[in-house]
């Protein structure tokens, strides 16, 4: 893994060997490494090894659910990409997510079916649909430059919209509303994962979680390393204020347009691997509410973070199974299952912006600082 | 042509929904630099009280609209200081955010509340028309003008000549210098939600008397208000009247000719054509016909 080749740079070991704390940093590329220190580079490892034991523990039908949470993360974390390092507010997300499923499910569905489909293989729906996705982004990028914050939220908002009518209406593509069609192939080198066979000794349920694993650690290290990158940095001047970082020589337009069209190749994969692996979909999924639970996991990961995009998305993708839970303690007729599941998106966007506005991962911050003190708490 | 003045007439009334919503979002905006997502279950809320006082405690239509904007009032002030005082000074984008939250919460106790039926408001004439030079107009969608209309002036005399409207137009300004000269910016927080969540009742409790009556999908409406304030700019008063009425007016306009002149948009595209109407006004001023541009300085 190249997260374990290029980590622990030479010269960064022996400045920390020779002073013995390994949280001195003595050199910037110190600490832009991927990993920059070695708990968080055990940790890591740990949790990579960790997430290829768990397919073995757990049954078919909560698997697929942490596969399709995985899946969600890339497009989370192509979506704080753009709203979280960048600072550009987009509620437009589920437009760019649908935009990929439908280019993956044209390009990789079934030539014979009734709607469109090319049958190509998945090594060619899957970037297709991000750079299709991308483009999107590109086409919207000149309108993000002319606007700030809230206006560009309501004009991304208007994308869903238009996005919606459009899906709506292109029948051949997606079959309408009521209707829907079928995702793209899910078969990548002769494995084919939707089968309900077991794979090589492995139910549809572990396979699917290995194939959502590797692509999740895939675009977890291609997200750290644009956000630790000079691109990211320019993100981070863009967001903090955008005058003042074209006063230091960052071009805003160059950069906010970038930020749309990788937050849209994220969110293309997304859609075309999340449609895939789910099967059948139709036009209405693409709508505002897909974008707010995006807008959520970054909320509740923590925004700005890699790792928080991850638990973010994670988390939503249990929420189904939590509020389920919580629905034994709740008397009976106040609210069922799916208005409480709503009601608690609702209220922990609102709890965490007003209690823990770095959501999930500052949590984990604090109690890694507990530790880091322990036994003194200050 | 009296298809096209009749289609001109509807819009108008629409628009004037439009337009009510629209005053919400400027009224907050304008006060707190904050566009409040929780406009759509304001408004369905207060369609709900408007039900619920005709309904269930037998007031007539217009001692129910009064009731419904003062539920709507203490409504709103209610999740201002819940859930947006706590967060004075943070980002803006944080608080927006924070309001889609309390719209869900709000939309789906209002749907427990409302079920699967639609719920409707009788209005006094029923469903009477008034004719005139070949054109027809219902009773309601009058009223619903001639309302909106009242409105618009009394808000305007308010902040013309009111102390009260004074202080707000100042907290909008500047709240520190406010501040310092005496005002409660807090109060004008407060107020600012009210008179939103009020409007957004008037709003609500009129598209709960149309023959449709209140639904679980007729919050979208509210959420077409947002390209009025984007068309006319997100601070301007009289730019969210006009915003509003163009957006209804583009709506009705659209859903009459389009099917004819331009049906490869496709069906429905009526619903969407606001949202074009936008994009096109951003594409030639980025801050709405109205609205204040921003000024950079370093």
């Amino acid at each position: 893994m190249t997260m374990l080749r290029t980590a622990p740079s030479t010269r960064g070991r022996k400045s920390t060997g020779v002073r013995g704390r390994p949280l001195l940093r003595t050199s910037y590329e110190q600490d832009l490494t991927l990993a920059n220190t070695g708990a968080k580079r055990r940790g890591v490892v740990a949790l990579v090894i960790a997430s290829f034991v768990v397919p073995f523990l757990l049954a078919d039908d909560l698997l697929q659910v942490l596969a399709l949470g995985m899946i969600s993360a890339v497009g989370a974390i192509g979506l704080n990409l753009v709203t979280g390092y960048a600072g550009q507010v987009s509620l437009g997300h589920a437009f760019f997510i649908g935009v990929g499923a439908y280019t993956g499910a044209v390009l990789g569905g079934d030539p014979d079916g009734a709607m469109l489909g090319y049958g190509l293989p998945m090594w060619i729906w899957l970037p297709a649909a991000g750079v299709v996705a991308a483009v999107a982004g590109l086409i919207v990028g000149p309108l993000a430059v002319r606007l700030r914050g809230l206006y560009l939220a309501i004009v991304t908002l208007g994308l869903v919209f238009l996005g919606d009518h459009i899906f709506r209406e292109a029948r051949d593509i997606t079959g309408g509303p009521g209707v829907g069609r079928r995702g793209a192939e899910l078969e990548l080198f002769g494995i084919d994962f939707a089968s309900i066979e077991p794979i090589s000794g492995l139910t549809r349920g572990q396979a699917q979680f290995f194939l959502a694993l590797v692509f999740l650690i895939i675009f977890a290290i291609l997200g750290r390393n644009i956000a630790r990158s000079g691109v990211g940095r320019a993100f981070g001047a863009v967001r903090d204020r955008d005058v003042a970082a074209a006063v230091i020589g960052v071009d805003l337009t160059k950069y906010k347009v970038m930020a749309f069209a990788m937050s849209s190749f994220f969110a293309g994969v997304t859609g075309a691997l999340y449609y895939a692996v789910i099967g059948v979909f139709e036009p209405g999924a693409f709508s505002l509410l897909l974008s707010i639970q995006y807008l959520a996991m970054v909320l509740i990961g923590g925004v700005a973070t890699i790792s928080g995009s991850i638990m973010g998305a994670l988390f939503i993708a249990l929420l189904p199974r939590i509020s389920q839970f919580i629905a034994h303690y709740v008397p009976d007729g106040l609210l069922t299952v799916f208005q409480l599941e709503a009601i608690l998106y609702g209220l922990l966007i609102m709890g965490f912006l007003i209690f823990e506005p770095r959501g999930l991962f500052g949590i984990w911050t604090r109690i890694r600082n507990y530790w880091k003190g322990w036994p003194f708490s200050y | 042509m009296t298809t096209f003045l009749q289609s001109v007439l509807n819009g108008f009334a629409q628009g004037s929904i439009y337009a009510l919503l629209a005053l919400g979002y400027v009224m907050i905006y304008k006060a707190t630099h904050v566009i409040s997502f929780a406009q759509p279950a304001l408004m369905v809320c207060g369609g709900l009280f408007g039900y619920h006082a005709t309904s269930e405690w037998g007031l007539s239509f217009w001692p129910a609209l009064i009731v419904a904007v003062l539920m709507g009032a203490v409504l709103g002030m209610l999740v201002e200081r819940l859930a947006l005082r706590p967060m004075v000074g943070k980002p803006v984008f944080t608080l927006a955010i924070i309001t889609i939250g309390v719209d869900i919460v709000l939309r789906i106790l209002a749907n427990r509340y409302m079920g699967p039926d639609p719920r409707s408001v009788p209005y006094p004439s029923g469903s009477q028309r008034l004719e005139f030079w070949g054109l027809s107009i219902s009773q309601q969608r009058l009223g619903l003008i001639v309302v909106t209309a009242v409105t618009v002036a009394a808000l305007a005399l308010f902040f013309r000549y009111a102390k009260t409207g004074l202080a707000m137009r100042a907290t909008a300004l500047n709240q520190e210098t406010a501040l310092a000269q005496g005002i409660r910016v807090g109060t004008m927080f407060a107020l600012a939600w009210a008179i939103a969540g009020g409007l957004a009742a008037i709003a609500g409790t009129f598209v709960a008397a149309t023959g449709a009556g209140m639904e679980q999908n007729t919050w979208i409406i509210a959420l077409k208000a947002l390209p009025a304030i984007i068309i006319g700019g997100l601070d301007s008063i009289p730019g969210a009247v006009i915003g509003g009425l163009a957006v209804g007016l583009v709506e009705s306009i659209t859903a009459v000719f389009q099917p004819d002149v331009a049906p490869w948009l496709g069906n429905n595209f009526a619903l969407v054509a606001p949202y074009a109407l936008m994009f096109l006004v951003l594409l030639v001023k980025p801050y709405g016909l109205f609205g204040t541009k921003e000024v950079e300085r370093v």
